[in-house]
């Protein structure tokens, strides 16, 4: 009985400083977004006003920011290059990564092992160590400058990744179900095409989610490869061509991030438990 | 028999090539090797032949628009003798050092924290690995605001809570501040990561592990030192290797943030190779900056790999 009380109020107590710890770090974590947000909706007057307190508007909610961010800027054009190069970058490298990853986790061939091998050692390789060689093969292929130059290269961090999470979810699926279908007739493209692809589809699904965000997110090519303000991508636009001359108009490049990340918020949101399961198995980039 | 199947051969001997290119490809090697070359075709043509071409570049003056000639390790020589280099190094060691410390010591925190029951769980596990999903330029954008040389949020609050004097510092300009604010963002965007795979670790520890332990009288301290950390040891060294690379290879937030600012104090070697190799169009001791990283990213393969052969 005593011990049961005591139990009780330990959990209460642990609870509390469970929470107390955890308040702290959650308002650290998103008190950016919020001050995004905010910045993005407070007239200019106000945000530059020293006397005003910044973490509130005080003066009216205003979209001018956002109107000149759709008006007045070539925020759209960017949004639909972003939109066009992260879903034709995910769509090639799913389908190398599907075929390479079936192969290196399934299939018996001398040599096996040490693809395995390179394209691990791959998936290691920061981007940053080979941008500036790649930004003179891309001049060479004659993309340079052009969406094309992203979606040509964004495989090359795509790929690895994907093939190496692929591989964990095609090891899971029992080797019998595959013997099964080649013992009834059919040929090995038919056995995965249509026994262990459907059986893969949470891992597909999975690596089409990071692809897209990776892709949508990446920062160091789109910047390097792409200077012409008509073939940027949302992340570097908003970055790099909202800045007039010198000056930095904090509200229109809040408003520019906001728009900028929602796509992927709300993909973030809806499919949250694959971003975490991914991560995990994948141990992805970070 | 045997008659039989000569018949059979020689009636189908038109569609017997198409037969034969099928039966090979049946083949589990074949199949198996021409799964791969796409894959393949892409490594050797995006990232290795590029690679090369690194090496290749270093050891010439190659100059954006001009293919120049070799020169040896010439630029080797000029930038170890270069003092923005030297600091660049420093830099990287600091920033690197500092900030995968904190965010494994804080990413075993969090990640206990989270393991707790409480309530909202995939609200509040969704909301801490939202720094880690939104595009890190545009999060970074916002710090940037937020340490602004006179709007700062950071100032203003701290002022307001009589933590500092007014104005506060000048948080992107000034060496030492600049360096913290790059490391904080760093932790800010890098925290989400180390928190969810460790999470995942300590989910994997059996219960009666700790049973054991508090039958044997082990103090909550003692059963984190004796029982938690060994058993997220392996999950641990993977992570930190990992955040490692990354974290040295940064190029986002201090882009962003503070362009290698001010005074280089915060370059680090991507942003140095951009600037010398783009910016300032000498590829060829841009190229040669950007292999520094190569060395530490060798030696974490090597490490990963000869960890993966044992597991």
């Amino acid at each position: 009985m005593i011990v049961g009380v005591r139990s009780q109020g330990e959990k209460i107590r642990s609870a509390i400083f469970g929470y107390a710890n955890l308040v702290p770090y959650l308002f650290f974590a998103l008190f950016p977004f919020y001050f995004m947000i905010i910045t993005s909706l407070k007239n200019d007057n106000e945000l530059y006003n020293l006397k005003a307190v910044p973490f509130l508007i005080q003066t009216g909610v205003i979209t001018d920011h956002y109107r000149y961010l759709f008006f007045k800027t070539e925020f759209l054009t960017w949004m639909m290059n972003s939109l066009i190069i992260s879903v034709t970058a995910t769509a090639i490298s799913l389908v190398i990564a599907i075929l390479a990853g079936y192969s290196l986790a399934r299939l018996r061939f001398p040599g096996v092992g040490s693809f395995g091998t390179a394209v691990f050692i791959t998936y290691l390789v920061p981007p940053t160590l080979l941008f500036l060689p790649l930004s003179q093969v891309v001049v060479w292929l004659g993309i340079s400058d052009t969406i094309w130059a992203l979606i040509v290269t964004y495989p090359t961090f795509l790929v690895p990744f994907s093939t190496w999470l692929l591989m964990g979810y095609f090891r899971t699926i029992p080797k019998e179900v595959e013997e099964c279908a080649l013992v009834d007739g059919a040929s090995r493209m038919q056995t995965l095409t249509r026994i262990v692809l459907p059986m893969a589809i949470p891992g597909i699904v999975c690596v089409t989610l990071f692809g897209f965000t990776l892709t949508w997110n990446e920062f160091t090519y789109a910047l390097t490869f792409v200077s012409q303000t008509a073939n940027k991508t949302a992340v570097v636009g908003v970055t790099a061509d909202l800045i007039r001359g010198d000056i930095y108009y904090w509200g229109s490049l809040m408003a520019g991030a906001v728009v900028a990340s929602l796509p992927i918020v709300v993909i973030y949101v809806w499919f949250l438990d694959y971003y975490v399961s991914g991560l995990t198995a994948g141990a992805v980039k970070g | 028999m045997a008659i039989g199947t000569r018949v059979l051969e020689g009636v189908s001997a038109r569609p017997s090539r198409l037969a034969r290119v099928r039966e090979l490809w049946e083949r589990e090697a074949v199949f198996g090797y021409g799964l791969i070359v796409p894959a393949l075709a892409l490594i050797v043509g995006l990232v290795a032949y590029p690679f090369g071409m690194a090496i290749y570049f270093s050891l010439s003056d190659y100059w954006v628009g001009s293919p120049g000639s070799f020169i040896g390790l010439q630029n080797f020589r000029d930038i170890l003798g270069n003092e923005i280099f030297r600091q660049t190094v420093y830099n990287s060691f600091v920033f690197t050092g500092i900030a995968v410390v904190l965010k494994a010591v804080l990413g075993i925190w969090l990640a206990m924290l989270l393991f707790r029951p409480f309530r909202f769980k995939r609200l509040i596990r969704g909301a801490v690995l939202l720094p880690w999903v939104i595009p890190t330029a545009l999060s970074v954008l916002a710090w940037k605001w937020m340490f602004d040389s006179l709007y700062s949020v950071v100032n203003w609050t701290a002022i307001h809570s009589g933590l500092i004097n007014p104005p506060g510092p000048n948080w992107l300009g000034m060496a030492d501040y600049a360096m913290t604010a790059v490391i904080a963002v760093n932790v800010w965007r890098g925290l989400p990561f180390f928190a969810i795979i460790v999470l995942a670790g300590l989910v994997s520890i059996p219960r009666e592990y700790y049973e054991a332990a508090e039958v044997d009288g082990a103090g909550s301290w003692s059963r984190f030192r004796h029982v938690t950390l060994p058993l997220l040891k392996p999950v641990l060294a993977v992570v930190i290797l990992f955040s490692t690379i990354f974290t040295f290879s940064d190029f986002n937030i201090v882009q962003v943030l503070t362009s290698g600012g001010p005074v280089n104090t915060t370059h680090l070697f991507a942003t140095l190779a951009y600037q010398v190799g783009l910016t300032g169009g000498n590829l060829g001791q841009g190229a040669s900056i950007s292999l520094f990283l190569f060395p530490l990213l060798a030696l974490i393969v090597f490490v990963q790999l000869r960890y993966i052969r044992k597991e």
